[in-house]
């Protein structure tokens, strides 16, 4: 190596020895682009991800050579997608490793895969005096549903409090499982703090009760294996955005006996068995939930971005991205003005912060132009701003295409920041 | 970063830091809340309006330096002036950020405030810039309830 590769450069050559990450960075084009002259440094992924390569060209190869509608024509090009499309669901059955492809409900993301199940649950078991429980760490997502399924059956909405450092109270959730609670609905991993939640104790705690629980797991299915039948939730939802795949496609994972219960959410095409004035027969699992023409290339560009990441490998993915987040945790604590919010034992992948008497939106702009995309704001968890009574922060958050020079280029920006104001 | 310095200039960084007119007013008789929700910025702008005149102007709030600048200078802007040449100022100051119209022109007349020209390249940043104008329109409206920048 040539000395003036420099000592940075000279750690990641070494990294790659168990962790392709510069191969990695050319399957995604969009990360060879400059912004404002300085090299694009994508720091954003908890709010998307960028998509490689393949799932790009699956997209085009869809729209190319085999698009139509599913489930209806006897042509060869129905087929085709037909195919695709479910293939695409068993490709995320067996990335979460769940029990069967009927309990794969393709929606537009976690959002709608909330909304689907506070819609059903919430007609079919929710009545006045009953209970829901969720997380101060909750993204809006996972609160305003709730709160409208309360306002329309009288129900109670129960917040678990976090700590100081961003970390889910167990004590006190265990002392909010009470007969009346009929559901809980928890994150995994905090898109606004990072923490990562003892999930499996959660479930195991309701189920105790036999309560089931809902988890939104939006931020943690890109970062870490998930196996919904291990943690034996009941419900799971996530978003193939954040996943390296398209937008406006998700997924949401329902046991069958549950999901057997509950009421369709829309009505329409392809979630029917038979339809007369007199009565309509609804479509068995998972179609009962898929109504109208669904996100076909959308569910079929999910399926390459899950055989994508599958092919790096989740608990390589998982390890890489911890130690990225513990250098830029060990880098960000160098500097004296900073504060990270959201210290939480367990993390992954969201480095969120204030600087001292520095708005967060000042923060973004200036990063900005250095080239840096990170998120300023709420993060869509108002809630976790007023617990450390800030407005806002800033939010680094990372993807395994992301390297450790990246950092030093932040942390280098911050620098930049702090000095403006100076 | 000439951009950024562009957006952040000396008198930008100041009004930040010591802005002006930063109180309650005690006896103003026309108030109004203002919120940005994309990023949280809250100001709350405190009129004393004697007739048509401006007699006193002051403001309190929690935002980015943009928002808190705009704030401190509009509140020097402002003071002393009528009802009508204050919405007139507003009305210059937001095509200024806005419009593509000749600005040098329209600089000599803008005083102070043409140190938020830069924010003309920043749209993003538009509204942290405005939520103070819109504020003081609304107070002087006299609408009690909060206006948004959204």
């Amino acid at each position: 190596m040539v000395a003036f590769a420099g000592v940075l450069h000279e750690r990641d050559d070494v990294r790659a020895d168990y962790f392709p990450v510069n191969t990695i960075r050319e399957d995604f084009p969009i990360l060879r682009q400059t912004v404002h002259g300085k090299p694009l440094v994508y720091l954003d992924n908890a709010a998307t991800t960028q998509k490689p390569q393949a799932v790009i060209d699956t997209i085009t190869q869809a729209y190319t050579h085999y698009y139509a509608n599913i489930h209806r024509g006897v042509h060869w090009l129905s087929q085709q997608s037909t195919d695709a499309y479910e293939n695409a669901r068993t490709t995320v059955q067996r990335f979460i490793h769940a029990g069967d492809s009927r309990e794969i409900i393709f929606v537009r993301g976690a959002t709608e895969g909330i909304n689907l199940i506070a819609h059903g649950f919430g007609k079919k078991f929710i009545n006045e005096g009953d209970e829901i429980i969720i997380s101060a760490m909750e993204h809006h997502s996972n609160i305003v549903p709730w709160q409208m399924v309360c306002e329309e059956t009288g129900a109670k909405l129960r917040v678990v409090p976090i700590n100081d450092e961003g970390e889910f109270l167990f004590d006190e959730y265990e002392k909010l499982i009470g007969s009346r609670t009929k559901l809980v609905a928890v994150v995994q991993l905090s898109n606004a703090l990072g923490t990562v939640n003892p999930i499996k104790k959660i479930i195991e705690a309701a189920h105790s009760r036999d309560i089931p629980v809902l988890v939104d797991g939006a931020q943690a299915v890109p970062h870490m294996p998930v196996d919904v039948r291990e943690l034996d939730c009941d419900f799971y939802v996530f978003s193939g955005h954040k996943l390296y795949g398209p937008s406006g496609i998700g997924i949401l994972y329902g046991k069958s006996k549950w999901l057997e219960s509950l009421p369709p959410y829309q009505g329409g095409g392809d979630m029917i068995l038979s339809v007369s004035f007199e009565k309509t027969l609804y479509n068995t699992l998972p179609y009962k939930f898929e109504a109208g023409t669904p996100n076909i290339v959308g569910a079929i560009g999910l399926g390459a971005a899950i055989d994508y990441v599958s092919a790096i490998g989740m608990e390589e993915i998982a390890y890489y991205e911890r130690e990225l987040l513990e250098y830029a945790t060990a880098r960000a604590l160098e500097i004296p003005q900073l504060r990270i919010i959201g210290t939480a034992k367990e993390k992954s992948g969201v480095l969120s912060f204030i600087l001292e008497d520095i708005h967060p939106h000042d923060i973004g702009t200036i990063l900005d132009q250095e080239g840096i995309a990170i998120r300023t704001g709420h993060h869509c968890a108002q809630p976790v701003m007023d617990r450390f009574d800030i407005p806002a922060t800033a939010r680094a958050s990372f993807a395994f295409y992301n390297t450790h020079d990246e950092i030093d280029v932040l942390m280098d920006g911050i620098r930049k920041v702090i000095d403006l104001f100076k | 970063m000439s951009e950024v310095r562009e957006l952040y200039q000396e008198i930008i960084l100041d009004h930040n830091k010591k802005p002006r007119n930063y109180q309650v007013l005690d006896d103003a008789n026309h108030k109004a809340d203002g919120h940005n929700p994309l990023c949280g910025d809250r100001v709350t702008i405190y009129v004393r309006l004697n007739g048509e005149k401006i007699e006193n102007i002051a403001f309190q709030g929690k935002g980015c330096a943009i928002s808190t600048a705009s704030a401190s200078l509009m509140t020097e802007a402002v003071k002393g002036k009528t009802v009508e040449e204050a919405r007139q100022a507003f009305e210059r100051f937001h095509d200024l950020l806005t419009k593509d119209t000749d600005l040098l022109s329209q600089l000599s007349e803008m005083g102070k405030l043409a140190a938020l020209a830069g924010v003309r390249d920043f749209p993003m940043r538009v509204k942290c810039a405005t939520l103070a104008w819109h504020t003081l329109n609304a107070a002087l409206d006299n609408e009690e309830i909060p206006v948004s920048t959204e």
